[in-house]
């Protein structure tokens, strides 16, 4: 059972995932072309790409504890999940800059001044050398240096979710819950459960 | 269902205006009691019981007591009064409210010379709040107005929209209107008046002092600390709707003179 999983996730061809992939904001503009999003359908559009990034970040942390843990064989998945993650963060990105804000002096004072602002460009930043890494190539080229220059994914997904809680008004239990999955997938790495094997 | 008397001559503060729709209005609404999220409010308000309603009127005033809203509305003047709204969210609509004026409540229950605040509170009534279950908010929602604000003549108390009983997640049966300040201000199913001589305690201010003041009016030079004031996003333009620069007191220029000796920085 677990062996036929294993070998169909094995078959998927990586274009066949991005496609996947791709299909949530394609459809969410089309939405947004045709009225169909509501009376702000920038702030949903921003508002859900954003939350579908951290949804691929969050898969993202969870395939290696699952390969340690399980004997599923994920790890396949996370190449195209990282990337796609960043893809999210990206679209998300653009369409704060040219839908929301759209005013180019008060992009850069949102950049400097806003926390939460600040907060989400840095660990977008972060992502950029990951997703641009994300290739046999580079794995290759770089050798050792490529699972430390990896490791800036803890940091990038900790301060999404911060970035999240930053923007909520009023104390609010969603942000509050993604944060803490994060904390517990990032801390539990530093734990001996994950260190066996 | 209220006597909503519709009004002969509808008063246009501002000239020009386009209402949003009514569909635009009654989706996409904060009203935190029924959820944080714009299309909570008109998914979780249809619970609220609105009839009968009573209003408790207290503190500093000659006739206190509970007032039964279908009393008091046959005794005010309702019009229509088509006013911007602007979000402390930077977004803004227009919303043709039908209401009375504050300040012919306040008559009719005679104000105290020593009062200087009105005091209001939201119903909190968690078995038909989802949202209050989690404390996103100290509830109930309390808001307030300086006596010369809420005495000022565009100050309405709302009962409707569009001529239509005011829909439950629009903060039935009847909510504040205070069109020179952000939308949080407008408090909503409105179940207490207190008239008070000290500042009232506000919701968001308690939350969040540094970026909710009390005075909270419209105004694009002051910031909120994490986000610009200086444009807005008209609801209801689609995906290419561009920015529009946000009006000093919402561009209700007459009430400059209630804080002619007030620095808007500090008192924001």
């Amino acid at each position: 059972m677990i062996q036929q999983i294993n070998s169909r996730i094995r078959q998927i061809p990586n274009w066949a995932l991005y496609l996947l992939g791709a299909v949530p904001v394609v459809w969410l503009y089309v939405q947004g072309f045709q009225n169909a999003l509501g009376p702000d359908p920038v702030d949903v559009i921003e508002h859900r790409l954003g939350l579908w990034a951290l949804w691929l970040l969050i898969a993202g942390l969870c395939i290696s504890p699952i390969q340690r843990n399980t004997p599923l064989r994920l790890l396949k998945l996370r190449r195209p999940i990282g990337v796609m993650a960043f893809m999210y963060v990206l679209v998300h990105f653009l369409t704060w800059l040219v839908l929301d804000v759209q005013i180019p002096s008060q992009i850069w004072a949102d950049i400097v001044k806003r926390p939460y602002v600040t907060v989400g460009m840095v660990a977008m930043l972060l992502l950029l050398p990951l997703a641009l890494t994300s290739n046999d190539w580079s794995i290759r080229k770089l050798g050792s240096k490529w699972r430390q220059l990896h490791w800036l994914v803890y940091p990038a997904v900790i301060l999404a979710a911060v970035h999240m809680i930053l923007q909520a008004k009023g104390f609010q239990l969603e942000p509050m819950i993604y944060l803490t999955v994060v904390l517990v997938l990032v801390g539990v790495r530093r734990t001996p459960l994950y260190r066996r094997r | 269902a209220m006597g909503l008397g519709l009004t002969a001559a509808p008063l246009r503060a501002a000239t020009g205006l386009e209402p949003n729709s009514y569909e635009d209005i009654t989706s996409y609404n904060n009203y935190y009691e029924f959820g944080t999220g714009k299309e909570d409010p008109a998914r979780n308000a249809g619970q609220l019981t609105t009839d009968p309603w009573t209003i408790k009127i207290d503190g500093l005033v000659e006739k206190p007591g509970d007032y039964a809203l279908s009393d008091l509305i046959p005794q005010m003047t309702t019009e229509e009064r088509i006013y911007r709204f602007r979000c402390v969210e930077a977004w803004s609509m227009v919303v043709p409210w039908n209401g009375f004026e504050l300040a012919d409540l306040l008559d009719l229950v005679g104000v105290k010379s020593e009062a200087q605040y009105v005091a209001f509170e939201t119903l909190y009534r968690p078995e038909e709040m989802p949202g209050t279950r989690f404390p996103v908010l100290d509830w109930p929602y309390r808001e307030g107005l300086r006596l010369d604000e809420a005495r000022h003549p565009l100050t309405l108390l709302a009962t409707g929209i569009y001529g239509k009983p005011m829909p439950n997640q629009n903060g039935a049966p009847i909510r504040l209107v205070v069109p020179w300040k952000y939308g949080f201000k407008y408090i909503k199913s409105i179940t207490r008046i207190t008239l008070t001589d000290k500042q009232p305690k506000t919701s968001w201010n308690m939350a969040n002092a540094r970026e909710y003041g009390f005075y909270s009016n419209v105004n694009p030079q002051v910031d909120h600390p994490r986000w610009s004031q200086a444009t807005e996003r008209r609801i209801g333009g689609g995906l290419f709707a561009r920015r529009e620069p946000t009006l000093m007191f919402n561009g209700y220029d007459e009430v400059a003179s209630l804080y002619e000796a007030m620095d808007l920085r500090k008192n924001f």
